[in-house]
């Protein structure tokens, strides 16, 4: 872990050594960030959030003292190979189109007896005090590497949230009359000094969608993809969704459905 | 005969390709946008206070461009930039072009306007124009976007004209006067930025002592 660390610093270093140089070129600037995010790559601290899901996986918590190894999580109970590639995904025990989220927060409820609001409370991480939930999905996001994601949205209630996905994306709205399309609609855009995927195409949705759960070094814990997209409606300077929110789960299951047939490579590493 | 046929088949291509480009531009969501809509309006925590909810109200400018993914049709594009232009307001003393320096510290601020309970701003927070996310503008700054065109040398190109003085006020004051569903902030009709700052802001792309400027 200590060789870990050490390796962020020098990403860092990287990176501020970058910022000091001025005169940069563009083309000079995007080869110091690929090598700062190298650095980044090599010694992901979101490793240590999989083993510890691992282990929340096979405990057995909870009011009914139960593992989650019975949990359904689309491809039959305790079936993870492949699971998180091809979720969001329509469940006939809850008749709903479900992410790998509120899927698992279903099986907490269900399998081990925790109530909604227990499991959910810390959904993300606070400074000392870490989320289960992250954990737990960065441990199922790692069983689909090198698995194609595989979300054709061909059940008529995946293609429903996929089509209210794509509404979402394009609505304006807000005192900056942003959408997620403002930023992430073109190829080839910056903001800032950061790239900006293009999300209606399969390789930059791809792009995106392959490399989460992604550990935020900024942010230094995983974010999943719920707290992804929340984050991306407070800089569009909207108001809150809840988490596991209908509206979340639909523009997952449009990126999903763009991003189909890109592979699979979880913990990402990010700024 | 022979001309009859050639007509017929040009307008049946004429028709198909017609509705070809109609179903290019459907509307995003489809048949189930109206639920979409719905779905959209409930996601939100029931904690967050009335006044935030508005910021999800659409004016027509905002629901024309969501419905034409942002590339409204020019009759459509036409009427959306009269409607815009007759919202710009100008400051008291009626000068539009104000200080550089403070044009300059509005240009890097990004933050303000945060709202939630996850990482808000705090109240009174400097808004700025944020310029830098989306375009180059003083050669010292490299962090800059490129969502926007690049904007430096902007008053060595264009001259510091009052006509172009104007045109850098109004365009920031409500971009959509120009360009219809422009992915650019109307930073003037939200009051995001007060009519004193956008002249800042004129000041900080035209006055030839500004650093966007001066390489």
């Amino acid at each position: 872990m200590i060789r870990r660390l050490m390796k962020t610093l020098v990403g860092a270093a990287i990176l501020a050594a970058f910022a000091g140089s001025v005169a940069a070129q563009d083309s000079k600037v995007a080869d110091e960030l690929a090598k700062y995010r190298e650095a980044l790559a090599d010694g992901n601290p979101a490793d240590l959030f999989e083993v510890k899901g691992e282990g929340l996986w096979l405990e057995k918590r909870g009011p009914k003292n139960a593992s989650l190894e019975q949990c359904d999580l689309g491809q039959g109970p305790g079936k993870l190979e492949g699971a998180y590639a091809a979720l969001p995904k329509y469940f006939k025990d809850t008749n709903k189109v479900m992410d790998v989220e509120s899927r698992l927060v279903h099986c907490m409820v269900t399998l081990q007896g925790f109530t909604q609001a227990e499991v959910t409370k810390q959904w993300y991480s606070k400074p000392g005090k870490d989320s289960d939930i992250e954990a737990l999905v960065t441990f199922v996001g790692a069983k689909s590497n090198g698995m194609k994601i595989n979300v054709p949205a061909t059940h008529p209630e995946e293609a429903k949230m996929a089509k209210m996905g794509e509404y979402i994306f394009y609505r304006r709205s807000g005192p900056q009359d942003f959408s997620c399309s403002i930023c992430h609609g073109q190829d080839g855009k910056r903001i800032r000094l950061q790239d900006l995927g293009n999300l209606t195409t399969k390789a930059g949705a791809g792009e995106a969608m392959r490399t989460w759960p992604s550990y935020r070094v900024s942010q230094g814990t995983v974010w999943t993809m719920q707290r992804r997209l929340i984050d991306c409606m407070r800089q569009a300077r909207w108001p809150e969704p809840n988490y596991l929110a209908d509206s979340i789960i639909a523009l997952e299951t449009y990126l999903q459905k763009t991003a189909t047939g890109t592979v699979m490579e979880t913990p990402g590493i990010k700024r | 005969m022979n001309f009859k046929f050639a007509l017929f088949f040009g307008l049946t291509v004429g028709m198909a390709a017609s509705a070809f480009a109609d179903k290019a531009v459907e509307a995003p969501g489809g048949k189930y946008a109206k639920d979409a809509e719905q779905m959209f309006r409930t996601s939100f925590k029931a904690e967050n206070p009335k006044y935030w909810m508005t910021r999800l109200e659409q004016d027509e400018t905002m629901k024309a461009c969501q419905q034409y993914r942002d590339n409204p049709p020019r009759k459509v594009g036409e009427k959306l930039e009269k409607l815009n232009a007759a919202t710009i307001r100008y400051p008291v003393e009626g000068k539009l072009i104000g200080d550089w320096k403070e044009g300059e510290k509005l240009a890097a601020v990004g933050t303000g306007g945060h709202i939630g309970f996850i990482q808000p701003d705090p109240a009174g927070k400097l808004r700025g124009g944020n310029c830098y996310a989306c375009h180059e503008l003083a050669k010292k700054e490299i962090a800059y976007g490129t969502i926007g065109p690049s904007l430096r040398n902007f008053g060595k190109i264009r001259g510091n004209t009052e006509e172009n003085i104007k045109y850098v006020y109004d365009k920031i004051y409500n971009s959509n006067s120009f360009t219809a569903c422009t992915n650019m902030p109307r930073f003037g009709l939200h009051s995001w930025l007060t009519p004193e700052q956008i002249t800042h802001i004129v000041a900080f792309l035209i006055d030839p002592e500004s650093p966007v400027n001066k390489d």
